[in-house]
């Protein structure tokens, strides 16, 4: 499958054109290579994950795991090597047709949305940028050609972020959602460094020997590989940079900071798998009650976000930590036995990856037609955005987890991993979904039904956005609708053998009552005119209220450290240290000699009486000496 | 001929052509024609290098050649390149190239500049290319002369005052340096001062004990080791941008390259007494140059301030003594002299623009003149160690060649360097937010232009071999990692 390396070259030269040519370019034409370029790149993915799949099962059952390119790019020794090539195995190839379909959907709706916008061929070049570094990130053959990916797509989220450079928000939003996961990357480099040393690669297959020789560095490596995973995929505490990130455009944060870029965490972990489950158990569990704190705490903070683009972030940031759950339950390789959520939590990856491109799809259209993204300004729109409505909703149930939705079945199999693994992690994780139906559902009335603010829409009024816009939410609804009915663990399983996905009647039942209790609740509360009830509970309880709006206080932390300690704490005194410390005893040294010089000076006065004085004292003193001695 | 002459040859002739001139343009005809013969002799050089190697070519240096000078004290003018030196020379060549087309508009006095310019550029080429210690220094000290009149006579601010202290810094270094090469020389025995021979013979371990430290500490003081670093930041803010750009990109290289060649090659002994204490210290100047520069609010500065951090790695890695550690330490000479060099030219055109450095004073300027500021980003970007341009590269062979060595000590010094990655995007990103995006306030500098041809010329060639080393760095990696190899195992591990 040589082909492959196509779906690598084209976003890169698209990047390429548009970057070094684009601002010459008309709109349309640089929108259109753009979009080109990942149309083919995205056929390409459909025919790799076709052929991939039909091919022959090896002995073992697994499909084989081919690296039709590899090679050398930067050598350290004979075996640590950083290496350029394309990996496919079950997972890179999944995540190739979820990477390749958001993203052309995304470059799509982007000619709508983006319209007119100044930057547009920017806007373009950093789209192709950003797809050539993910797929990069997900074929690659080893480690360290993962973290040059890692820090690629990091630097393309940066530049996404700050589009709309002139906006403060968008600046210090880019600086920080940068320096958070570079923060993290850190732990990422250093768990790399001790994975190279001890294993003598850099590839995701170490020898045998080396891996028995390792004993307890392995989870250590494993555990600082998953810091920095947890800082891309906004694990609590260092999750605060990805609700800020929403300052870039509405279609960026559908395929970077909801479908694609935020998962790399998970693939991370999923793609070190094999070495968690048999050498660093442990260390996985710590991902499962990392993941568990993150999805609730995110959970309760957007129950009472308004602006809608913050609901869907940390709704984003909750299900990521359901899938980090899934893979963190895990306790042994065999689906049957405890293995089962991976093959949820890679399930839970795609169907989320649809939905939650389309409902921040669907944002950006009401965005779009109202200029806010307070929910102030919305309600009712379910007149004026048919189609958006009817998507929006289609994603809300898939989410909430009701059947026949996609979202249903991947959840499922999710809290199933969860009550095999221990009861209090299955209900608690329950819990958590019946907040996301309720959550998603106060967001959905709060748009469409809800209170509507009339003034602005007489003055203004919302319309449906054009067929740009709407056709990649149309398709993304229809996967969403049929997403679920995938054979799932045929393709992907954790010892890669095929599994079929059978429901477990007792938790899907549970769900399923917990979801509608959840969407029932947030329909007494959110769907009319009045909301007495919601209105009560915000006055009863105003403190609580109050923290969970600025999200416990985590942004205030985070400018602690940074403006204080960091900047106050640390630099200012360093650097006044250097210019007054080391730099004045620099100064001192030079002011003392000539300080000394000056004082010498009188000594050659040029008067041959003092000279002469001095010459004949010398020699009395010496004469003395001379005496004395002899 | 011996090829390597003509490196010193084409600026004496170069001099000698700018002293004929008669105006402007002789004089920048002059400039353009030796720098560029300079570049493609660099380049030929470099391709003739590798394909010698790739023929099996043996010895540690190749293009040898040897003239007898001053009998008595058995000086020769010997010259011999390694790929450690050829990596050097041609970093040295692109940078004098740049430099000429940054300077392209400087006045007064210019055909003047020129020539101290190019004398000091005859200083950066000689050492490179000497294996003689004696004419290695000698070469050293014709490179930092010139810093004095170049800084104090076109330079800007309190540049009297920079002028001196970094003279009088850099000739302490040098008086260090001296007594250290005398010792190695009467310590030997010898009767050569050809480094490849005297490597062959044995130091007594006392000697190596007291010499180590001043050559080391010599040569350090231009590798801006901490403490002896403070020369930096203000002879940077003073200095004329080509002054700037050839002093961090290329001479600040000088330290490194003799620390490498002179002290730990020579001195093994002495290395692995003090090796553990100059770890520290170069340690500190990574993290502690990082740190200082996130507060600093003159542009010059705050690269200067990043050059202590960057220029410390490349001692930190030379430390760390294993092969890919110290392959690391010259990709990083390379690669922190072609950004540094980007940054400071571009910092040289903002300021020539604006009259300012003060990050406080300037916003906006990705509106009014995006070409330098995609520059700028560009640098930046290539600063904090984005896969795909030099400073990525060079940092992840830096760390991990330091893991290479097994010691918890050295671990616990490589993983506190790291942090610096983090910092290091700090404060770009933080000079980066605050004068290129946003909206602009001044109403002086809408009416500023974006950069004209020959700046132009200069930022595209310092990008293009930024981003050439770090999309292909296998070439040049290999070539360095093969002359790393008779150094680092004439160590003591």
């Amino acid at each position: 499958m040589e082909y492959t390396l196509l779906i690598l070259l084209l976003p890169l030269l698209s990047f390429l054109v548009l970057g070094l040519a684009g601002m010459r370019m008309k709109h349309k034409l640089a929108g259109g290579i753009g979009t080109f370029s990942l149309a083919v790149v995205a056929l390409l993915s459909y025919l790799t994950a076709y052929s991939y799949f039909s091919l022959d099962r090896t002995a073992e059952g697994v499909y084989p795991t081919l690296q039709p390119w590899n090679f050398e790019w930067l050598p350290f020794t004979e075996s640590l090597h950083i290496d350029m090539g394309i990996l496919l195995d079950p997972i890179s190839v999944m995540m190739l047709v979820v990477i390749s379909t958001v993203s052309l959907m995304v470059h799509i709706y982007s000619f709508g949305y983006m319209k007119g916008e100044r930057g547009f061929q920017r806007y373009y070049a950093f789209l192709s940028l950003f797809s050539f570094s993910m797929l990069g990130l997900v074929l690659a053959t080893n480690i360290f050609q993962m973290y040059v990916f890692w820090e690629l797509v990091g630097v393309s989220s940066y530049l996404l972020i700050g589009f709309y450079y002139t906006k403060p928000e968008a600046i210090a939003a880019s600086k920080k959602a940068f320096i958070v996961t570079r923060f993290a990357d850190l732990g990422f480099l250093v768990g790399i460094l001790i994975y190279g040393y001890y294993m003598g690669t850099f590839t995701f297959t170490p020898e045998e020997t080396n891996l028995m020789g390792a004993g307890m560095v392995l989870p250590w490596a494993l555990g600082l590989m998953f810091i920095g995973g947890a800082g891309k995929s906004a694990m609590f505490p260092l999750h605060i940079w990805l609700p800020d990130a929403m300052e870039g455009p509405t279609p960026v944060s559908a395929l970077i900071h909801a479908a694609t870029m935020v998962v790399a965490g998970v693939y991370l972990v999923a793609r070190m798998f094999p070495l968690f489950i048999a050498y660093a158990p442990e260390t996985l569990h710590i991902v499962a009650y990392v993941g568990a704190f993150t999805a609730f705490y995110a959970a309760a903070v957007a129950c009472v976000q308004s602006d809608i683009k913050r609901v869907l972030a940390f709704s984003t940031i909750s299900q990521i930590g359901f899938m980090m759950v899934a893979l963190g339950v895990c306790t042994s390789a065999d689906p049957h036995h405890g293995g089962l959520g991976y093959m949820s939590s890679m399930f839970h990856l795609f169907t989320h990856a649809m939905f939650k491109a389309l409902l921040f799809l669907g944002a950006g259209c009401i965005i779009h037609a109202v200029h806010s993204n307070e929910m102030s300004a919305m309600g009712g729109l379910r007149k004026y955005m048919p189609i958006t409505h009817i998507t929006f909703l289609i994603a809300c149930l898939a989410i909430a987890g009701i059947p026949p939705f996609s979202g249903f079945f991947s959840k499922d199999e999710i809290l199933t991993a969860c009550f095999q693994f221990s009861p209090v992690m299955g209900w608690v994780m329950t819990v958590i979904a019946g907040m996301t139906a309720f959550y998603m559902f106060r967001l959905y009335y709060g748009i469409f039904w809800g209170k509507e603010n009339k003034q602005l829409h007489a003055a203004h009024t919302p319309r449906e956005s054009p067929l740009s816009m709407t056709f990649p939410l149309m398709v993304l609804a229809a996967i969403t609708v049929v997403g679920g009915f995938i054979p799932f663990g045929h393709f992907v399983s954790s010892d890669g053998q095929s599994y079929s996905i059978h429901l477990d009647t007792t938790v899907a039942v549970t769900s399923v009552i917990v979801a509608v209790i959840a969407i029932a609740l947030a329909t007494f509360m959110y769907a009319k005119e009045k909301q007495p009830v919601a209105d009560a509970l915000k006055r009863a309880l105003p403190k609580l209220w109050r923290a969970a709006y600025k999200r416990f206080y985590m942004d205030e932390i985070w400018l602690f450290i940074t403006k204080k300690i960091i900047f106050r704490c640390i630099s200012t005194p360093v650097a006044w240290f250097d210019r007054h410390v080391v730099d004045q005893f620099l100064n001192f040294m030079a002011w003392s000699t000539n300080a000394a010089g000056e004082e010498l000076q009188p000594v050659q006065s040029g008067k041959i009486q003092s000279y002469v004085m001095c010459f004949f004292g010398g020699v009395v003193v010496l004469t003395i000496l001379l005496l004395i001695l002899l | 001929m011996n090829i390597l002459s003509l490196f010193v040859l084409i600026p004496l002739l170069m001099l000698l052509g700018l002293w004929i001139a008669r105006n402007l343009n002789q004089v920048r005809g002059v400039m353009v024609a030796g720098s560029s013969a300079l570049l493609v002799m660099a380049v030929y050089l470099t391709i003739s290098y590798i394909s010698l190697r790739n023929g099996g070519a043996e010895g540690e240096m190749l293009f040898v050649a040897e003239v007898p000078w001053f009998e008595p004290l058995n000086i020769n003018y010997s010259v011999g390149v390694d790929g450690i030196s050829v990596a050097m020379l041609l970093l040295s060549a692109i940078i004098v190239f740049t430099g000429t087309f940054a300077s392209w508009k400087l006045k007064p006095l210019t055909k003047e500049y020129f020539m101290w310019f190019t004398l000091l550029s005859t200083g950066v080429f000689g050492f490179f290319i000497s294996t003689d210690l004696f004419t290695m220094f000698m070469f050293y000290e014709v490179a930092l002369i010139p810093m004095y009149l170049l800084i104090g006579v076109w330079g800007s601010g309190k540049k009297e005052y920079s002028a001196m202290k970094l003279t009088l810094m850099l000739m302490g270094g040098s008086a260090f340096l001296l007594i250290g090469i005398l010792g190695i020389y009467y310590g030997s025995g010898a009767t050569t001062m050809n480094v490849v021979e005297l490597a062959q013979q044995n130091i007594p371990g006392w000697m190596q004990n007291i010499f180590f430290p001043l050559v080391f500490i010599g040569f350090g003081v231009l590798g801006a080791l901490f403490p002896f670093h403070t020369w930096s930041p203000d002879g940077h803010a003073s200095a004329p941008t080509a002054v700037s750009m050839l002093h961090a990109g290329v001479l600040m290289k000088l330290g490194g390259y003799g620390c490498f060649r002179v002290a730990m090659y020579l001195m093994p002994e002495g290395l692995s007494m003090w090796g553990d204490f100059f770890l520290v210290l170069t340690t500190i100047s990574v993290v502690y140059g990082a740190f200082s520069a996130i507060v600093q609010t003159d542009l010059k500065y705050i690269n200067a301030y990043s050059s202590v951090s960057h220029c410390g790695l490349v001692l930190f890695a030379l430390l760390m003594m294993t092969k890919v550690s110290s392959t690391g330490a010259v990709l990083q000479m390379l690669s922190h002299g072609l950004m540094t060099a980007l940054f400071f030219a571009l910092i040289g055109m903002i300021y020539g623009r604006t009259h300012t450095r003060d990050i406080r004073q300037l916003n906006g300027l990705m509106r009014i003149m995006p070409f330098l500021s995609v520059g700028y980003v560009i640098a930046g970007l290539a600063n904090l160690g984005l896969p795909g341009l030099s400073g990525f590269i060079a940092e992840m062979t830096i760390f991990t060649g330091s893991f290479q060595n097994p010691d918890t000590f050295h671990r616990v010094c490589t993983i506190v360097a790291a942090t610096s990655i983090v910092i290091t995007a700090v404060y770009i990103l933080r000079v980066v937010g605050k004068i290129l995006y946003g909206t602009c306030t001044n109403s002086e500098h809408l009416k500023l232009t974006d950069a004209t041809w020959d700046e132009r010329l200069a930022v595209i060639c310092l990008i293009f071999a930024v981003a050439g080393l770090g999309l292909a760095p296998f070439w040049v990696s290999d070539m360095i990692s093969g002359s790393v190899e008779p150094i680092i195992s004439h160590l003591i591990h």
